[in-house]
């Protein structure tokens, strides 16, 4: 065990936690975000989700060892005085979920899109979500709503840190 | 024609139902509790009860085993309502949330019939402690079935908030205004709030199905698109599915699972495991599990117990259709009463067709695996899991310890999906079995692979069909023999003189089950595929041959509807591109696709261009709401059409990951059309089944149309067009 210190949604948290847990496990059951979820724990279906300094990661085979001093972003930090990051609102006006299982890691997905890419074209936004899987079939849904998101995102301050 | 559509009870093919028991626990203490009285608990208000004759009362939780439980089978009580004190509209039904939206579509009609806005109505789903008994989420029957008790329950309550508005106004019933939450009186202005009339009320009003409902051209809320009614917390990651629960003190449970399917424990070693701190070890019978304070403890505790399987040889995927045509009829189930067993294709035809179509096992892969915690208080037990059949695995789980129903209360949290791969209760039998060892809560989350292992499949199966057909373009005579896959959809569509249809259920060398559609899908892609042929052989247009079989007119309507939004007909197609349709019914809707390939010769790739969907399922509800659940089954269908298949070798599954089994993702999805045909003059049909079986034919013969190549077995194409 070795005390790790993470940055998660812009709170420093400290987690006594062996070197080789996945940050999903890490999130999930030390820090109760539960956001990100458990879909097949080898970086296939993108239900987990985060952004790792910015960039999308799979929490399920992250080590939380690697992670020291960077910043953590969970679907949970999101929300910016009760007010929802503009992909979370395009998510909800566009439909897009039928069970929700997969929307946190999608929503993470795009959000990691938008932040470098504010206009992205179609095939980059197909490209770039890919590694999600939603069993449900609501792909063209989710690519409505980053279309609809697309160009807004960016303009929420500190979105998607 | 369309059998089993009012037929509210089981269907024979939901194999999982039949089977059972996984696990013969030993027995342990007496149980007998005083039942729970959850009406005490809702306090003041007043209490719609809906009661309900016929067969939706009559369904036995526990799929028709019941051993043990020793309690009468319930209960007439279809749904019931509660308007509390505050104001607050509650509606309690035993569905529950899987991605369906029926949380909305529900809430939709009791907002109607009560006159309040959508958010005003709150829906407790899937809780056998607090809901009325339902046999289980599955048949597409909340819309056609749930959705107007629920309508009834609230008109009634409607009802009976004017008769006390009117006593306290001293004015007749037929002068006051139910709108917004309150009830006015626009002579004299008074205006009473629902929770005002109910102040000091204990009410409990039971009443039968013979209630007034607002006709369809009066409707305000329902008929509307809804967004889903707990979206926010879908995208703050806020809902808590069972596999994000915890309670105090609660530890994470692990099962051993044996080598191979048939395999028996000869011998376990868990005294590593044992030894470990903190972790429990539970061997009952031929139960192996694991409880650990952390899931990586869990883990390692199973990963330390050395066990000893005998397998035995089992049947393997090279050799499945063979080895499911070999074996004698178990029971031969012919379709319908007009089918007769001598062969009906005779001599006579002027044109005579034989076709074999395959299927393969698929999965669910429900993106949230199976999961429970499971807690004990005494000799009473409390189970949170994602299952379409609450009261079923409330059945479950008292004869696995040997309870009354009364002492076990199962709760359904909306839940990551299930496609008809719900039903069951294993991980909530499972983690019961270690809290109860460990006398602690436990939580047990299945991973991928045991979810691709150890859940159940839906069916492969083996169809044959022989036709007859006259020159002029008249079908005949039809013969079609289903081997394993199940009798749902099994009888065409079309007007034929002489059929005879018949399934044969065999042994399955997988365990199999329900899935979306159960298997409509594959007897939709046997007979839709063969339509093709036969009016490739008698050089037909394939939509002027349907239509020229076909007396239904409610499948005319969404094939003619398809056909136009899609543009069938028009301009011949490019080279590399093909058309296809297909149609058919399932579940009371009525589906017609249209699909448009593109062939890359050189590869072999085929990529889905378009998919025109036309549906019909009586009168629309949440038009948004069906359309997604439209749009979903096309793109999931996609998968069981083109490259999904369990592959499997001597008991073992060879592709239990994603990696290996290949499901749509992004780049996979067609553009997409949706013509939704709304008839108001019917009563509302589920959506979340039929619109998946028209697609694999539709592709298939779209395929043929680009590439010459007439492709029989689903997956169509799992390593793109061979040359």
């Amino acid at each position: 065990m070795k005390v790790i210190e993470l940055y998660v949604n812009a709170t420093r948290r400290r987690v006594e936690a062996e070197e080789e847990r996945s940050l999903l496990s890490v999130l999930r059951d030390d820090l109760d975000l539960t956001g990100a979820k458990y879909g097949c724990g080898e970086g296939q279906c993108g239900a987990c989700t985060v952004l790792v300094d910015g960039q999308p990661a799979r929490a399920c085979v992250t080590r939380v060892g690697a992670l020291a001093g960077k910043q953590i972003t969970t679907v949970e930090g999101l929300e910016r005085d009760g007010r929802l990051h503009p992909l979370q609102e395009a998510f909800i006006a566009a439909g897009a979920m039928q069970c929700g299982y997969c929307i946190p890691g999608m929503i993470m997905s795009g959000v990691g899109l938008l932040k470098k890419n504010p206009r992205p074209t179609e095939p980059e936004i197909l490209r770039a979500m890919e590694g999600n899987i939603c069993r449900c079939g609501t792909y063209p849904r989710v690519v409505a709503a980053l279309r609809r998101a697309s160009g807004s995102a960016g303009a929420q301050k500190g979105g998607g840190r | 024609m369309n059998d089993g559509v009012d037929q509210v009870g089981f269907e024979p093919e939901r194999y999982e139902l039949a089977a059972e028991p996984a696990y013969l626990f030993e027995p342990s203490g007496p149980a007998e509790l005083p039942r729970r009285d959850f009406l005490k608990a809702l306090g003041g208000g007043i209490l719609i009860v809906l009661t309900v004759k016929g067969a939706a009362a009559q369904q036995e939780s526990g799929g028709g085993r019941r051993r043990g439980s020793g309690e009468p089978p319930p209960k007439e009580i279809g749904a019931w309502l509660h308007i509390a004190e505050d104001g607050a509209v509650t509606a309690y039904t035993g569905k529950v949330e899987v991605g369906q939206d029926i949380r909305t579509s529900l809430a939709q009609v009791v907002a109607e019939e009560l006159r309040l806005p959508l958010a005003a109505v709150r829906l407790v789903m899937g809780d056998t402690g607090l809901t009325p008994y339902d046999a289980g989420t599955f048949g597409s029957l909340t819309t056609r079935v749930m959705s107007p008790q629920l309508r009834k329950a609230a008109a009634a309550a409607r009802e009976l908030l004017v008769g006390l508005a009117a006593e306290k106004a001293g004015a007749d019933r037929s002068a006051l205004v139910v709108a917004d939450g309150k009830i006015t009186h626009p002579p004299t202005q008074q205006s009473f709030g629902f929770g005002q009339l109910t102040n000091g009320q204990k009410l409990v009003q039971t009443i039968g199905e013979d209630v007034p409902l607002t006709p369809h051209g009066a409707w305000r809320v329902a008929g509307k698109a809804a967004p889903k009614v707990n979206g926010r917390e879908i995208v703050t990651g806020r809902h808590r599915y069972t596999s994000d629960l915890k309670r105090p003190g609660m530890l994470h449970g692990k099962v051993l699972r044996p080598a191979a399917f048939g395999a028996t424990l000869l011998s376990v070693d868990t005294g590593e495991a044992e030894g470990m701190a903190g972790v429990t070890v539970v061997r009952d019978g031929n139960f192996v599990g694991v409880a650990a304070p952390g899931e990586q403890l869990a883990a390692r505790a199973l990963a330390a117990i050395r066990a000893e399987w005998k397998t035995t040889p089992q049947p393997s995927r090279k050799n499945l259709f063979d080895y499911l045509k070999s074996q004698p009829d178990g029971a031969r189930a012919p379709a319908g009463a007009g089918d007769a067993r001598p062969p009906v294709v005779g001599e006579a035809a002027q044109l005579r067709l034989e076709g074999r179509y395959t299927v393969a096992y698929i999965a669910h892969a429900p993106l949230e695996p199976r999961a429970a915690v499971a807690e004990w208080d005494g000799d009473s037990l409390t189970v949170w899991t994602g299952t379409q059949r609450p009261f079923g695995v409330r059945g479950e789980l008292a004869e696995a310890f040997r309870l009354p129903e009364s002492r076990v209360r199962v709760i359904v949290p909306d839940t990551g999906s299930g496609y008809g791969g719900k039903h069951t209760g294993e991980a909530a039998v499972e983690a019961a079995r270690l809290a109860k060892a460990a006398g602690r809560p436990v939580r047990l989350v299945w991973t991928r692979e045991e979810e691709f292992t150890w859940a159940y499949f839906r069916p492969a199966g083996v169809i044959e069909i022989r036709s007859g057909a006259n020159r002029d373009g008249t079908i005949t005579a039809w013969e079609c023999d289903n081997y394993n896959s199940g009798s749902a959809g099994l009888r065409p569509v079309y007007a034929i003189a002489q059929q005879r249809n018949e399934f044969h259920q065999v042994s399955s060398p997988l365990r199999q089950g329900s899935y979306r559609a159960l298997a409509s899908t594959a007897n939709h892609f046997a007979r839709e595929v063969h339509i093709d042929e036969l009016a490739q052989s008698l050089k037909l247009d394939p939509l002027a041959f349907r239509l020229k079989n076909l007396k239904d007119e409610r499948l005319r309507a969404v094939l003619e509807a398809a056909a136009r939004a899609f543009g069938w007909g028009g301009a011949e197609s490019s080279p590399g591109r093909g058309r296809g349709i297909a149609g058919g019914f399932e579940k009371g809707g009525y589906v017609a696709n249209c699909a448009e390939v593109a062939v890359d010769r050189a590869s072999g790739r085929i990529k889905v261009v378009r998919v025109v969907t036309a549906f019909e399922c009586g009168a629309i509800v949440n038009p948004d709401g069906l359309k997604n659940q439209v749009e979903g089954a096309i793109i999931q269908g996609l998968g069981g059409a083109l490259f999904e298949a369990v592959d499997f070798e001597d008991g073992r599954i060879l592709n239990p990951r994603f990696s290996r089994y290949r499901v749509p993702r992004f780049s996979d999805a067609p553009a997409l059309e949706t013509v939704l045909v709304d008839r108001p003059d019917l009563a509302s049909a589920g959506a979340g089944e039929c619109p998946i079986v028209a697609l694999a034919p539709a592709l298939s013969n779209a395929i043929f149309d680009a590439a010459g190549t007439r492709l029989r077995s689903l997956p169509l194409i799992p390593e793109g067009l061979k040359a």
